[in-house]
């Protein structure tokens, strides 16, 4: 049987470093097999976050020779093993232990996002029309696996701006909300002033990571990025609006809690 | 029973030891082909279009030589320093003398400059912000396009209404192109060809633009409420999303129907008619 040598960071938030592992390289694993081999062998004590083992709960993302990446969805014949297979946990959030990182940025983040806000429901309740939900369903693939955030270099690289930028997790987030047809909020200044959407300069890393496959750039950050503008760089737009003054929406506060979502959310974008 | 309203919001652990080792990247791949080749693409091509724009000289070939081809850098050719026979519009500036490439220079070229795919590509490439994915940027401060300068890739819906009349000017190239003075009338040569497809090429970049899509129908919340707009977002969402490979095959192929015009211009060789 051959064998292969796991390179695992091992630390706490005093530091740490990288431990080689050599274990039987065994057919059909995926990475997270291998770490869960380590756990049962030689090494106990090491940390990992996993849940479904099918690529859906995003809890055992990590950097996979350097590249974010799910341990669960990555097989191990895909990667070379002439040389160690490198595991380290996301560089942009705090380490907890070994590959547990501390993600609670992310939550914080979340609770900033307006609510969906439906206005009254009508006569039979709301309704919405296929080609509605589709645009907004591609969003809600998304799993919280923040490799995206992860591998995003406004905040991966420049921690100081984790006060300033959301993150491409929370602007498809927002252009799910503000493309939404039951939405009565107008979220395009808190992207630009309070998301920071103008710190993204669409290098697309967040779409190149998403295990889901979600054009997160494409569908997303491009186009809320053209609602900002519509608002906030383009007089002609401004002016336009301002002698065709229809559908003005209200503008969204930055009081939003995570607790305050009304139960039409889910049926109506189901 | 507690409740999500009870729950108290938690610090944001900024500054803690972050996940991994301080390098710059844990990557082993070949990460750096894909800047170095689009820093050298990029510095070739714009190399060349800095010559070819300021050369002002073998951008057209006319009736002298059976021909109606005019090199898209120099289209509209509508200064006082045209050469004579290219072609005439109503409008002149007469009083310009410098190269009439510079209108192609300022606005099909703040176009793509301002394109959200050319972003990208020097973004990574020239400004190392990042370089790749994973691995770290160049710089010790980082604030985007949310300030001065770089506000200003906002203007990019700007050019691209400006570059669709570029658009219909080259088209009307295009057409001209199968003129074949003192050979009969209407003709497809070479040149015709580059000249129609570079034509096509810079529609279908105009169209697959991010803006685009927007204008037509990404702007619009309820879909089944505006059923023109929904199917022209529908017809354009397939070509966005091949925005990256057309917009390296334009701006190949433009340069090379100047470069092509440019050589049978001055002589080097000639532009065999095809029937």
């Amino acid at each position: 049987m051959s064998e292969l040598t796991m390179r695992v960071w091992r630390g706490d938030p005093e530091g740490g470093a990288f431990t080689d592992y050599p274990m039987p390289a065994v057919e059909g694993e995926v990475v997270l097999d291998v770490i869960h081999r380590i756990q049962a062998g030689p090494a106990p004590d090491l940390a990992c976050r996993w849940n479904c083992k099918a690529g859906k709960c995003g809890s055992c993302s990590a950097e996979i020779n350097g590249v974010p990446r799910l341990m669960c969805m990555t097989r191990m014949d895909e990667l070379p093993t002439e040389e160690p297979v490198v595991v380290a946990p996301m560089r942009t959030f705090p380490v907890i232990r070994d590959l547990v990182t501390d993600v609670s940025f992310n939550y914080e983040v979340a609770r900033r996002i307006p609510p969906f806000t439906p206005g009254p429901p009508p006569p039979g309740g709301y309704r919405m029309k296929q080609q509605d939900v589709e645009r907004g369903q591609e969003f809600r693939k998304c799993i919280e696996c923040f490799m995206c955030q992860d591998v995003c270099h406004v905040i991966r690289d420049h921690e100081e701006n984790k006060t300033a930028f959301a993150g491409p997790r929370f602007f498809i987030r927002l252009m799910e909300l503000d493309s939404h047809p039951l939405d009565e909020e107008d979220r395009r200044e808190f992207t630009r002033h309070d998301a920071g959407l103008g710190y993204c300069n669409i290098t697309k890393c967040c779409t190149e990571v998403c295990p889901e496959h979600i054009r997160i750039t494409d569908n997303g950050i491009i186009p809320m990025k053209e609602r900002v503008i519509d608002t906030a760089y383009d007089p002609v737009v401004w002016l336009g609006r301002k002698i065709v003054r229809r559908g003005a929406r209200r503008p969204a506060s930055t009081a939003g809690t995570a607790g305050e979502q009304p139960a039409a959310e889910e049926s109506a974008t189901a | 029973m507690s409740t999500l309203e009870d729950v108290e919001p938690v610090s944001v652990n900024l500054g803690g030891v972050r996940g991994g080792p301080d390098v710059r990247t844990l990557r082993r791949d070949a990460w750096w082909r894909f800047p170095a080749a689009t820093t050298v693409f990029l510095t070739v091509i714009v190399t060349y279009l800095a010559w070819a724009i300021f050369q002002n000289a073998y951008y057209f070939v006319g009736a002298s030589a059976h021909r109606d081809l005019i090199s898209p850098f120099y289209s509209p050719c509508i200064t006082g320093s045209c050469v004579p026979g290219a072609h005439g519009t109503f409008l002149v500036l007469h009083w310009w003398t410098i190269t009439p490439a510079i209108f192609a220079a300022a606005i099909p070229g703040g176009f793509r400059f301002t394109c959200y795919y050319y972003r990208k590509a020097y973004y990574r490439s020239f400004w190392q912000a990042p370089p790749a994915c994973a691995v770290a940027d160049g710089h010790s401060r980082y604030t985007g396009e949310s300030r001065f300068p770089l506000v200003f890739q906002n203007a990019h819906r700007y050019f691209w209404f400006l570059a669709l009349v570029f658009n219909v000017i080259l088209t009307i190239d295009a057409v001209m192109a199968f003129r074949m003075p003192g050979q009969g009338g209407i003709g497809v040569s070479i040149g015709t060809l580059v000249l129609v497809v570079n034509a096509a090429l810079l529609w279908a970049y105009s169209l697959s633009c991010h803006f685009c899509r927007h204008a037509c129908g990404g702007h619009v919340n309820q879909f089944s409420k505006a059923p023109v707009r929904y199917r022209l977002w529908k017809f354009l969402t397939p070509l966005n999303h091949r925005h990256m490979e057309i917009a390296w095959l334009s701006l190949f192929w433009v340069t090379f129907a100047d470069l092509y015009i440019r050589l049978v211009a001055s002589g080097w060789i000639s532009d065999p008619k095809l029937f």
